[in-house]
Protein backbone atom coordinates (compact mmCIF):
# COMPACT_ATOMS: atom_id res chain seq x y z
CA UNK A 1 0.00 0.00 0.00
CA UNK A 2 1.67 3.46 -0.75
CA UNK A 3 1.16 5.60 1.94
CA UNK A 4 1.54 9.89 1.63
CA UNK A 5 4.93 10.57 4.02
CA UNK A 6 4.22 14.20 2.95
CA UNK A 7 2.18 16.38 1.39
CA UNK A 8 2.57 19.50 0.28
CA UNK A 9 -0.81 22.01 -0.65
CA UNK A 10 0.41 25.66 -2.40
CA UNK A 11 3.34 26.60 -0.14
CA UNK A 12 5.08 29.48 -1.05
CA UNK A 13 7.90 31.46 0.57
CA UNK A 14 8.58 35.36 -0.59
CA UNK A 15 11.63 37.15 0.79
CA UNK A 16 10.33 40.71 0.28
CA UNK A 17 9.74 40.57 -3.68
CA UNK A 18 11.24 37.73 -4.51
CA UNK A 19 9.46 34.38 -4.53
CA UNK A 20 11.82 31.73 -3.77
CA UNK A 21 8.78 29.09 -3.66
CA UNK A 22 5.59 29.98 -5.76
CA UNK A 23 2.43 27.58 -5.01
CA UNK A 24 4.51 24.43 -4.94
CA UNK A 25 2.43 20.96 -4.31
CA UNK A 26 4.03 17.50 -3.79
CA UNK A 27 2.70 14.48 -2.44
CA UNK A 28 5.74 12.39 -1.27
CA UNK A 29 5.27 7.97 -1.14
CA UNK A 30 6.70 5.70 1.01
CA UNK A 31 9.23 3.60 -0.97
CA UNK A 32 10.13 6.14 -4.03
CA UNK A 33 13.58 7.73 -4.23
CA UNK A 34 13.12 11.39 -5.64
CA UNK A 35 14.94 13.41 -7.49
CA UNK A 36 14.44 17.13 -6.33
CA UNK A 37 16.25 18.59 -9.08
CA UNK A 38 16.77 22.44 -9.97
CA UNK A 39 19.40 25.21 -10.65
CA UNK A 40 21.21 27.08 -8.05
CA UNK A 41 18.74 29.84 -6.15
CA UNK A 42 15.29 27.84 -7.48
CA UNK A 43 14.55 27.13 -4.44
CA UNK A 44 15.02 23.60 -3.36
CA UNK A 45 16.75 24.45 0.12
CA UNK A 46 14.01 26.76 1.13
CA UNK A 47 11.43 23.94 -0.14
CA UNK A 48 12.99 21.83 2.71
CA UNK A 49 13.72 24.36 5.54
CA UNK A 50 9.83 25.34 5.51
CA UNK A 51 9.37 21.07 5.64
CA UNK A 52 11.80 20.51 8.20
CA UNK A 53 10.55 23.55 10.67
CA UNK A 54 13.01 25.71 10.33
CA UNK A 55 11.60 28.25 7.45
CA UNK A 56 8.44 29.67 7.92
CA UNK A 57 6.10 29.66 4.74
CA UNK A 58 4.40 32.62 3.23
CA UNK A 59 1.36 30.84 2.17
CA UNK A 60 0.27 27.24 1.43
CA UNK A 61 0.83 24.22 4.18
CA UNK A 62 2.20 20.84 4.19
CA UNK A 63 1.35 17.64 6.19
CA UNK A 64 3.52 15.08 7.63
CA UNK A 65 1.82 11.63 7.66
CA UNK A 66 -1.48 12.88 6.11
CA UNK A 67 -1.87 14.72 9.36
CA UNK A 68 -1.23 12.38 11.89
CA UNK A 69 1.89 14.30 13.53
CA UNK A 70 2.51 17.77 14.34
CA UNK A 71 5.53 18.35 12.36
CA UNK A 72 8.16 17.96 15.26
CA UNK A 73 7.19 14.88 16.14
CA UNK A 74 7.12 13.86 12.19
CA UNK A 75 10.77 14.86 12.02
CA UNK A 76 11.95 12.88 14.66
CA UNK A 77 11.25 9.53 12.34
CA UNK A 78 13.19 11.24 9.33
CA UNK A 79 16.58 12.00 8.70
CA UNK A 80 17.54 14.76 7.32
CA UNK A 81 21.38 16.81 5.66
CA UNK A 82 20.57 20.67 4.93
CA UNK A 83 23.77 22.14 3.21
CA UNK A 84 26.57 21.15 5.99
CA UNK A 85 26.51 19.31 8.75
CA UNK A 86 25.58 21.11 12.06
CA UNK A 87 27.14 19.56 14.79
CA UNK A 88 28.53 20.60 18.51
CA UNK A 89 32.44 20.70 17.62
CA UNK A 90 33.70 20.28 21.23
CA UNK A 91 31.73 17.30 21.17
CA UNK A 92 33.11 13.66 19.73
CA UNK A 93 31.55 11.89 17.66
CA UNK A 94 29.60 9.55 19.96
CA UNK A 95 28.81 12.36 21.69
CA UNK A 96 27.00 13.91 19.43
CA UNK A 97 24.86 10.97 18.29
CA UNK A 98 24.12 10.27 21.60
CA UNK A 99 22.31 13.91 22.09
CA UNK A 100 20.70 13.89 18.59
CA UNK A 101 19.33 10.20 19.73
CA UNK A 102 17.95 11.74 23.28
CA UNK A 103 16.23 14.45 21.19
CA UNK A 104 14.90 11.94 18.70
CA UNK A 105 13.91 10.03 21.48
CA UNK A 106 15.19 6.85 19.64
CA UNK A 107 17.64 3.94 21.36
CA UNK A 108 21.11 4.52 21.20
CA UNK A 109 22.10 0.86 19.88
CA UNK A 110 22.63 1.77 16.36
CA UNK A 111 24.96 4.45 16.98
CA UNK A 112 27.84 1.93 16.15
CA UNK A 113 26.36 0.15 13.10
CA UNK A 114 25.86 3.75 11.81
CA UNK A 115 29.20 4.64 12.17
CA UNK A 116 30.95 1.74 11.13
CA UNK A 117 28.25 2.05 7.71
CA UNK A 118 29.93 6.04 7.20
CA UNK A 119 33.49 4.45 7.95
CA UNK A 120 33.71 7.03 11.54
CA UNK A 121 33.42 3.85 14.10
CA UNK A 122 37.92 4.29 14.83
CA UNK A 123 37.35 8.00 15.57
CA UNK A 124 34.46 7.93 17.44
CA UNK A 125 36.28 9.52 20.56
CA UNK A 126 37.29 12.47 18.33
CA UNK A 127 36.24 15.76 18.92
CA UNK A 128 33.85 16.88 15.69
CA UNK A 129 35.90 19.64 15.00
CA UNK A 130 38.91 17.96 14.43
CA UNK A 131 36.73 16.29 11.43
CA UNK A 132 37.56 16.90 7.44
CA UNK A 133 35.15 18.03 5.88
CA UNK A 134 34.32 14.69 4.18
CA UNK A 135 34.24 12.92 7.69
CA UNK A 136 31.92 15.46 8.43
CA UNK A 137 29.38 14.85 6.08
CA UNK A 138 29.97 11.41 6.89
CA UNK A 139 28.98 12.31 10.09
CA UNK A 140 26.02 14.04 8.95
CA UNK A 141 24.68 11.03 7.01
CA UNK A 142 24.79 8.11 9.92
CA UNK A 143 23.33 11.35 12.44
CA UNK A 144 20.71 11.32 9.45
CA UNK A 145 20.64 7.27 9.95
CA UNK A 146 20.47 6.66 13.71
CA UNK A 147 17.18 6.65 14.38
CA UNK A 148 16.35 4.57 11.18
CA UNK A 149 14.28 7.05 9.22
CA UNK A 150 11.54 6.30 6.98
CA UNK A 151 12.50 8.87 5.50
CA UNK A 152 16.07 10.48 4.21
CA UNK A 153 16.22 13.95 3.14
CA UNK A 154 19.26 15.00 1.64
CA UNK A 155 20.25 18.54 0.69
CA UNK A 156 23.72 18.53 -1.90
CA UNK A 157 24.93 15.91 0.20
CA UNK A 158 28.20 16.01 -1.81
CA UNK A 159 28.55 19.41 -1.86
CA UNK A 160 32.34 20.54 -1.67
CA UNK A 161 33.25 16.77 -1.32
CA UNK A 162 36.73 15.90 -3.30
CA UNK A 163 36.04 13.16 -6.11
CA UNK A 164 36.65 10.30 -3.83
CA UNK A 165 34.17 11.46 -1.22
CA UNK A 166 31.27 11.86 -3.68
CA UNK A 167 32.04 8.28 -4.30
CA UNK A 168 32.00 7.31 -1.21
CA UNK A 169 28.77 9.13 -0.54
CA UNK A 170 26.96 7.99 -3.65
CA UNK A 171 27.82 4.69 -2.91
CA UNK A 172 26.18 4.84 0.89
CA UNK A 173 23.14 6.49 -0.70
CA UNK A 174 22.83 3.51 -3.19
CA UNK A 175 23.12 1.20 -0.68
CA UNK A 176 20.56 3.26 1.50
CA UNK A 177 18.21 3.20 -1.12
CA UNK A 178 18.86 0.09 -1.75
CA UNK A 179 17.59 -1.31 1.82
CA UNK A 180 14.24 0.29 1.08
CA UNK A 181 14.33 3.49 2.59
CA UNK A 182 12.31 6.44 1.39
CA UNK A 183 15.00 9.06 0.26
CA UNK A 184 14.24 13.02 -1.24
CA UNK A 185 17.75 13.60 -2.66
CA UNK A 186 18.24 17.07 -3.43
CA UNK A 187 20.73 18.02 -5.98
CA UNK A 188 21.64 20.07 -8.93
CA UNK A 189 23.86 17.34 -10.44
CA UNK A 190 22.06 15.43 -12.90
CA UNK A 191 24.12 12.34 -13.28
CA UNK A 192 23.86 12.08 -9.12
CA UNK A 193 19.86 12.32 -9.61
CA UNK A 194 20.08 9.56 -12.54
CA UNK A 195 22.47 7.65 -10.86
CA UNK A 196 20.15 6.96 -7.48
CA UNK A 197 16.44 8.29 -8.07
CA UNK A 198 13.63 6.69 -9.73
CA UNK A 199 11.18 9.65 -9.33
CA UNK A 200 12.31 13.36 -10.41
CA UNK A 201 10.62 16.53 -9.55
CA UNK A 202 12.01 19.67 -11.46
CA UNK A 203 12.23 22.61 -9.59
CA UNK A 204 12.81 26.76 -11.20
CA UNK A 205 12.00 29.87 -9.88
CA UNK A 206 10.86 28.05 -7.55
CA UNK A 207 8.21 26.48 -9.57
CA UNK A 208 7.69 23.25 -10.13
CA UNK A 209 8.51 22.06 -13.79
CA UNK A 210 8.08 18.42 -13.83
CA UNK A 211 6.80 15.60 -11.68
CA UNK A 212 7.19 11.97 -12.72
CA UNK A 213 9.72 9.38 -13.60
CA UNK A 214 13.25 9.95 -14.56
CA UNK A 215 12.40 8.37 -17.97
CA UNK A 216 9.64 10.66 -19.13
CA UNK A 217 10.75 13.67 -17.87
CA UNK A 218 11.07 14.69 -21.61
CA UNK A 219 9.23 13.04 -24.63
CA UNK A 220 11.64 11.57 -26.20
CA UNK A 221 12.22 8.34 -27.79
CA UNK A 222 15.91 8.17 -28.08
CA UNK A 223 18.02 8.58 -31.04
CA UNK A 224 20.30 6.07 -33.04
CA UNK A 225 24.07 7.11 -33.70
CA UNK A 226 25.13 5.39 -36.92
CA UNK A 227 28.59 5.34 -39.31
CA UNK A 228 29.09 3.76 -42.57
CA UNK A 229 31.40 4.55 -45.29
CA UNK A 230 28.68 5.59 -47.61
CA UNK A 231 26.78 8.14 -45.66
CA UNK A 232 25.21 9.59 -48.16
CA UNK A 233 23.00 6.23 -49.65
CA UNK A 234 22.56 5.50 -45.62
CA UNK A 235 20.70 9.20 -44.98
CA UNK A 236 19.50 9.15 -47.89
CA UNK A 237 17.62 5.81 -46.70
CA UNK A 238 17.15 6.34 -43.08
CA UNK A 239 14.98 9.73 -44.78
CA UNK A 240 12.73 7.46 -45.91
CA UNK A 241 12.00 5.72 -42.58
CA UNK A 242 8.79 6.55 -40.95
CA UNK A 243 9.90 6.95 -37.49
CA UNK A 244 12.75 8.98 -38.27
CA UNK A 245 12.23 12.82 -37.34
CA UNK A 246 15.55 14.14 -38.29
CA UNK A 247 19.37 13.23 -39.08
CA UNK A 248 22.13 15.42 -38.04
CA UNK A 249 25.98 14.79 -39.27
CA UNK A 250 28.17 14.52 -36.18
CA UNK A 251 32.07 12.83 -35.65
CA UNK A 252 31.50 11.56 -39.60
CA UNK A 253 28.78 9.90 -38.22
CA UNK A 254 25.10 10.30 -38.02
CA UNK A 255 22.68 10.94 -35.54
CA UNK A 256 19.38 10.44 -36.22
CA UNK A 257 16.34 11.50 -33.61
CA UNK A 258 12.91 9.12 -33.69
CA UNK A 259 9.39 10.79 -33.50
CA UNK A 260 8.19 6.85 -32.60
CA UNK A 261 9.42 3.97 -31.05
CA UNK A 262 11.91 1.87 -33.13
CA UNK A 263 14.10 -0.60 -32.54
CA UNK A 264 17.74 -1.66 -32.99
CA UNK A 265 16.90 -4.70 -34.83
CA UNK A 266 14.00 -3.50 -36.58
CA UNK A 267 16.80 -0.79 -38.16
CA UNK A 268 19.31 -3.09 -38.38
CA UNK A 269 16.92 -5.70 -40.52
CA UNK A 270 15.60 -2.92 -42.85
CA UNK A 271 19.07 -1.66 -43.62
CA UNK A 272 20.01 -5.36 -44.11
CA UNK A 273 17.09 -5.54 -46.46
CA UNK A 274 18.48 -2.12 -48.45
CA UNK A 275 21.72 -4.04 -48.69
CA UNK A 276 23.16 -1.17 -46.64
CA UNK A 277 25.54 -2.17 -44.00
CA UNK A 278 26.88 0.08 -40.77
CA UNK A 279 29.97 0.14 -38.92
CA UNK A 280 28.49 1.20 -35.59
CA UNK A 281 24.96 1.21 -34.73
CA UNK A 282 24.08 2.17 -31.11
CA UNK A 283 20.64 3.04 -29.86
CA UNK A 284 21.01 6.15 -27.48
CA UNK A 285 18.66 7.88 -24.55
CA UNK A 286 19.37 11.45 -23.85
CA UNK A 287 21.16 11.61 -20.64
CA UNK A 288 19.11 13.58 -17.77
CA UNK A 289 21.12 16.19 -18.06
CA UNK A 290 20.25 16.71 -21.66
CA UNK A 291 16.70 16.34 -20.79
CA UNK A 292 17.00 18.56 -17.76
CA UNK A 293 18.36 21.35 -20.16
CA UNK A 294 15.95 20.96 -22.76
CA UNK A 295 12.95 20.84 -20.34
CA UNK A 296 14.18 24.08 -18.53
CA UNK A 297 14.66 25.80 -22.13
CA UNK A 298 11.74 25.19 -23.59
CA UNK A 299 9.85 26.73 -21.30
CA UNK B 1 12.59 16.38 32.28
CA UNK B 2 13.95 15.14 28.81
CA UNK B 3 14.54 18.47 27.89
CA UNK B 4 16.81 19.28 30.96
CA UNK B 5 18.58 15.97 30.25
CA UNK B 6 19.23 17.61 26.77
CA UNK B 7 20.46 21.37 27.78
CA UNK B 8 22.79 19.32 30.61
CA UNK B 9 24.24 17.11 28.00
CA UNK B 10 25.31 20.54 25.98
CA UNK B 11 26.51 22.04 28.86
CA UNK B 12 28.37 19.50 30.27
CA UNK B 13 30.13 18.44 27.25
CA UNK B 14 31.62 21.86 27.06
CA UNK B 15 34.82 22.91 29.15
CA UNK B 16 34.57 26.48 28.89
CA UNK B 17 30.82 26.16 30.68
CA UNK B 18 31.54 23.27 33.13
CA UNK B 19 34.68 25.31 34.57
CA UNK B 20 32.20 28.29 34.69
CA UNK B 21 29.78 26.43 36.75
CA UNK B 22 31.93 24.81 38.89
CA UNK B 23 33.50 28.52 39.07
CA UNK B 24 30.10 29.77 40.31
CA UNK B 25 29.19 27.35 42.63
CA UNK B 26 32.82 27.36 44.18
CA UNK B 27 32.74 31.00 44.65
CA UNK B 28 29.17 30.39 46.74
CA UNK B 29 31.41 28.72 49.34
CA UNK B 30 34.12 31.40 49.10
CA UNK B 31 31.84 33.97 51.06
CA UNK B 32 32.71 31.56 53.93
CA UNK B 33 36.36 33.24 53.34
CA UNK B 34 34.81 36.82 54.70
CA UNK B 35 34.36 34.80 57.95
CA UNK B 36 38.44 34.66 58.25
CA UNK B 37 39.33 38.62 57.69
CA UNK B 38 41.13 39.35 60.29
CA UNK B 39 42.26 43.03 60.61
CA UNK B 40 45.11 43.92 63.07
CA UNK B 41 45.76 47.69 62.82
CA UNK B 42 47.79 48.44 65.87
CA UNK B 43 45.64 48.28 69.01
CA UNK B 44 42.39 47.89 66.54
CA UNK B 45 41.27 44.44 66.23
CA UNK B 46 38.85 43.96 63.50
CA UNK B 47 36.93 40.50 62.97
CA UNK B 48 34.26 40.70 59.76
CA UNK B 49 32.38 37.45 61.24
CA UNK B 50 32.27 39.10 64.68
CA UNK B 51 30.70 42.73 63.31
CA UNK B 52 27.63 40.41 63.02
CA UNK B 53 27.47 39.85 59.31
CA UNK B 54 26.80 36.35 60.46
CA UNK B 55 24.12 37.23 62.80
CA UNK B 56 20.40 35.71 62.37
CA UNK B 57 18.30 36.91 60.35
CA UNK B 58 20.38 39.38 59.09
CA UNK B 59 22.67 36.92 57.77
CA UNK B 60 19.77 36.23 54.83
CA UNK B 61 19.84 39.55 53.92
CA UNK B 62 24.02 40.15 53.52
CA UNK B 63 24.74 36.51 51.88
CA UNK B 64 21.84 36.67 49.22
CA UNK B 65 23.02 40.21 48.46
CA UNK B 66 26.62 39.25 48.09
CA UNK B 67 26.55 36.36 46.86
CA UNK B 68 23.97 37.48 43.32
CA UNK B 69 26.80 39.68 42.69
CA UNK B 70 27.75 36.47 41.61
CA UNK B 71 25.38 36.01 39.04
CA UNK B 72 27.13 37.22 36.10
CA UNK B 73 29.59 34.13 35.71
CA UNK B 74 26.23 31.96 35.51
CA UNK B 75 25.11 34.89 33.02
CA UNK B 76 27.76 34.41 30.56
CA UNK B 77 27.18 30.64 30.34
CA UNK B 78 23.07 31.35 29.41
CA UNK B 79 24.12 33.50 26.86
CA UNK B 80 27.29 31.34 25.83
CA UNK B 81 24.83 28.40 25.54
CA UNK B 82 22.29 30.39 22.88
CA UNK B 83 25.12 32.27 21.00
CA UNK B 84 27.17 28.88 20.54
CA UNK B 85 23.42 27.52 19.23
CA UNK B 86 23.62 30.26 16.43
CA UNK B 87 26.91 30.65 15.23
CA UNK B 88 27.25 26.37 15.46
CA UNK B 89 24.07 26.42 13.83
CA UNK B 90 22.89 23.45 15.94
CA UNK B 91 19.63 25.27 16.55
CA UNK B 92 18.98 24.40 12.87
CA UNK B 93 19.89 20.93 13.60
CA UNK B 94 17.98 20.66 16.92
CA UNK B 95 14.65 21.46 15.25
CA UNK B 96 15.29 18.96 12.10
CA UNK B 97 15.78 16.33 14.92
CA UNK B 98 12.69 17.20 16.08
CA UNK B 99 12.53 19.19 18.55
CA UNK B 100 9.79 22.10 18.38
CA UNK B 101 10.88 25.97 18.93
CA UNK B 102 8.56 25.77 22.26
CA UNK B 103 10.72 22.65 23.44
CA UNK B 104 14.39 24.46 22.07
CA UNK B 105 13.02 27.42 24.75
CA UNK B 106 11.88 25.33 27.42
CA UNK B 107 14.90 23.46 27.61
CA UNK B 108 17.12 26.99 28.29
CA UNK B 109 14.19 27.91 31.12
CA UNK B 110 13.96 24.63 32.43
CA UNK B 111 18.25 24.84 32.95
CA UNK B 112 17.86 28.16 33.94
CA UNK B 113 15.33 27.13 36.63
CA UNK B 114 17.43 24.38 37.85
CA UNK B 115 20.38 26.16 38.14
CA UNK B 116 18.55 29.34 40.60
CA UNK B 117 17.05 26.62 42.24
CA UNK B 118 20.51 24.68 43.28
CA UNK B 119 22.09 28.38 43.71
CA UNK B 120 19.13 29.45 45.98
CA UNK B 121 19.34 25.83 47.75
CA UNK B 122 22.87 26.48 48.13
CA UNK B 123 23.30 30.24 49.72
CA UNK B 124 20.72 28.36 51.57
CA UNK B 125 22.90 25.87 53.43
CA UNK B 126 25.68 27.89 53.20
CA UNK B 127 24.00 30.64 55.14
CA UNK B 128 22.77 28.04 57.70
CA UNK B 129 25.90 26.55 58.63
CA UNK B 130 27.98 30.34 58.91
CA UNK B 131 25.09 31.38 60.85
CA UNK B 132 25.50 28.39 63.09
CA UNK B 133 29.01 28.82 63.69
CA UNK B 134 29.18 32.59 64.22
CA UNK B 135 25.42 33.41 65.08
CA UNK B 136 24.89 35.54 68.71
CA UNK B 137 21.37 34.82 67.78
CA UNK B 138 20.04 30.62 67.70
CA UNK B 139 16.80 30.65 68.52
CA UNK B 140 14.25 28.71 65.93
CA UNK B 141 11.99 31.75 65.35
CA UNK B 142 15.39 34.01 64.56
CA UNK B 143 16.99 31.64 62.50
CA UNK B 144 14.23 30.85 60.27
CA UNK B 145 12.42 34.47 60.05
CA UNK B 146 13.19 36.98 56.86
CA UNK B 147 13.37 33.70 54.74
CA UNK B 148 11.80 35.88 51.94
CA UNK B 149 15.51 37.49 51.22
CA UNK B 150 15.64 33.46 49.62
CA UNK B 151 12.60 33.96 47.32
CA UNK B 152 13.80 37.57 46.55
CA UNK B 153 17.51 35.90 45.54
CA UNK B 154 15.58 33.06 43.45
CA UNK B 155 13.67 35.82 41.76
CA UNK B 156 16.33 38.24 40.74
CA UNK B 157 18.50 35.64 39.61
CA UNK B 158 15.53 33.96 37.60
CA UNK B 159 14.92 37.62 36.33
CA UNK B 160 18.15 38.42 35.52
CA UNK B 161 19.07 35.20 33.26
CA UNK B 162 15.74 35.61 31.74
CA UNK B 163 16.57 39.08 30.18
CA UNK B 164 20.38 37.50 29.29
CA UNK B 165 18.26 34.72 27.28
CA UNK B 166 16.40 37.25 25.93
CA UNK B 167 19.43 39.31 25.01
CA UNK B 168 21.14 36.39 23.36
CA UNK B 169 18.41 35.23 21.65
CA UNK B 170 17.58 38.77 20.17
CA UNK B 171 21.33 39.44 19.60
CA UNK B 172 22.82 35.75 18.92
CA UNK B 173 26.28 36.57 19.43
CA UNK B 174 27.86 36.40 23.05
CA UNK B 175 30.00 39.23 22.90
CA UNK B 176 27.49 41.59 21.71
CA UNK B 177 24.88 40.31 24.27
CA UNK B 178 26.64 40.81 27.13
CA UNK B 179 28.02 44.32 25.97
CA UNK B 180 24.06 45.24 25.52
CA UNK B 181 23.36 44.05 28.78
CA UNK B 182 26.16 46.63 30.24
CA UNK B 183 24.75 49.28 27.84
CA UNK B 184 21.08 48.67 29.06
CA UNK B 185 22.58 49.49 32.79
CA UNK B 186 23.81 52.82 30.98
CA UNK B 187 20.63 53.93 29.74
CA UNK B 188 18.64 52.88 33.02
CA UNK B 189 21.31 55.34 34.73
CA UNK B 190 20.49 58.01 32.01
CA UNK B 191 16.86 57.52 31.74
CA UNK B 192 16.82 57.75 35.51
CA UNK B 193 19.46 61.28 35.22
CA UNK B 194 16.65 62.65 33.20
CA UNK B 195 13.77 61.52 34.84
CA UNK B 196 15.33 63.29 37.83
CA UNK B 197 15.71 66.38 35.62
CA UNK B 198 12.61 66.81 34.15
CA UNK B 199 9.64 64.27 35.20
CA UNK B 200 8.89 66.70 38.24
CA UNK B 201 8.08 69.28 35.93
CA UNK B 202 5.61 67.11 33.86
CA UNK B 203 4.00 65.17 36.49
CA UNK B 204 4.48 66.69 39.76
CA UNK B 205 2.74 63.58 41.69
CA UNK B 206 5.35 61.49 40.61
CA UNK B 207 8.95 60.84 41.53
CA UNK B 208 11.87 59.81 39.50
CA UNK B 209 12.53 56.36 41.90
CA UNK B 210 8.46 55.87 41.23
CA UNK B 211 8.75 54.98 37.08
CA UNK B 212 12.85 53.93 37.44
CA UNK B 213 11.79 50.85 39.82
CA UNK B 214 8.92 48.92 36.77
CA UNK B 215 13.12 49.22 34.31
CA UNK B 216 13.90 45.51 34.24
CA UNK B 217 17.48 45.80 35.67
CA UNK B 218 16.72 48.60 38.27
CA UNK B 219 13.73 46.23 39.38
CA UNK B 220 16.49 43.46 39.74
CA UNK B 221 18.72 45.61 41.05
CA UNK B 222 16.01 46.51 43.62
CA UNK B 223 14.89 43.48 44.56
CA UNK B 224 17.53 43.00 47.65
CA UNK B 225 18.73 46.17 48.77
CA UNK B 226 22.28 46.86 50.21
CA UNK B 227 22.73 45.39 53.55
CA UNK B 228 26.00 47.30 54.30
CA UNK B 229 24.06 50.43 56.35
CA UNK B 230 21.76 47.80 57.91
CA UNK B 231 24.77 46.67 59.95
CA UNK B 232 24.90 48.26 63.64
CA UNK B 233 28.39 49.01 63.48
CA UNK B 234 27.30 51.42 60.23
CA UNK B 235 24.36 52.20 61.57
CA UNK B 236 26.09 53.39 65.28
CA UNK B 237 29.06 55.54 62.85
CA UNK B 238 26.67 57.01 61.12
CA UNK B 239 24.19 58.02 64.23
CA UNK B 240 27.21 59.52 65.89
CA UNK B 241 28.08 61.64 62.60
CA UNK B 242 24.42 62.81 63.11
CA UNK B 243 23.05 60.77 59.93
CA UNK B 244 20.85 58.31 60.11
CA UNK B 245 19.63 56.18 57.62
CA UNK B 246 16.10 55.68 57.34
CA UNK B 247 15.73 53.19 54.60
CA UNK B 248 13.30 50.49 54.23
CA UNK B 249 15.37 47.35 53.79
CA UNK B 250 12.46 44.84 53.28
CA UNK B 251 11.54 42.54 49.94
CA UNK B 252 9.31 44.32 48.57
CA UNK B 253 5.94 42.23 47.36
CA UNK B 254 5.20 44.54 44.35
CA UNK B 255 8.90 44.56 43.24
CA UNK B 256 8.61 40.92 43.07
CA UNK B 257 5.67 41.44 41.13
CA UNK B 258 7.31 43.51 38.84
CA UNK B 259 10.13 41.33 38.24
CA UNK B 260 8.31 38.37 37.30
CA UNK B 261 6.40 40.33 34.88
CA UNK B 262 9.63 40.95 33.02
CA UNK B 263 10.55 37.65 33.38
CA UNK B 264 7.47 36.40 31.44
CA UNK B 265 7.85 39.04 29.36
CA UNK B 266 11.32 37.77 28.21
CA UNK B 267 10.58 34.77 28.12
CA UNK B 268 7.73 35.10 25.83
CA UNK B 269 9.65 37.66 23.96
CA UNK B 270 12.54 35.29 23.33
CA UNK B 271 9.62 32.67 22.06
CA UNK B 272 8.36 34.85 19.91
CA UNK B 273 11.64 35.72 18.24
CA UNK B 274 12.47 32.20 17.56
CA UNK B 275 9.18 31.35 16.39
CA UNK B 276 9.38 34.53 13.56
CA UNK B 277 12.84 33.98 12.49
CA UNK B 278 13.75 31.59 9.42
CA UNK B 279 17.35 30.01 10.56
Amino acid sequence: MEENLLELTQLSKSYGRLKAVDQLSLTLKKGNVYGLLGPNGSGKSTTLGMVLNVVNPTSGNFQWYGGALTTHQALKKIGAIIERPNFYPYMTALQNLNLICKIKQCKTDSIQEKLELVGLWDRRHSKFRTYSLGMKQRLAIAAALVNNPELLILDEPTNGLDPEGIHQIRALIIKIAKSGTTILLASHLLDEVEKVCNQVIVLKNGVKFYEGSVDGISQTYGYFELKAKNLDSLKQFLKGIAQVESIEEENNGLKVFLKNELESEELSEKLAEAKIFVSHLAKKKPSLEDQFLTLTQSK
Amino acid sequence: MRLLGIELYKIWHNKTSRVLMFGYFLLIFSIAILSTINVEFGPIKFNLAEQGIFNFPYIWHFNTFIIALLKIFFAIVIVAMIANEYSYKTIKQNLIDGMSKGEFLKSKVYTIATFVGISTLLVFIISLILGGIYSDYNEFQIIFSELEYLLAYAVKLFGFFSFCLFLAILIKRSAFALGFLALWQVFEGIAYGLLRWRLSDLIPQLSAEQVIKFFPLRSIGNLITEPFTRLSAIQNIADQLGEGFTKDYGVSFLNITVVLVWSALFIWGSYSLLKGRDL
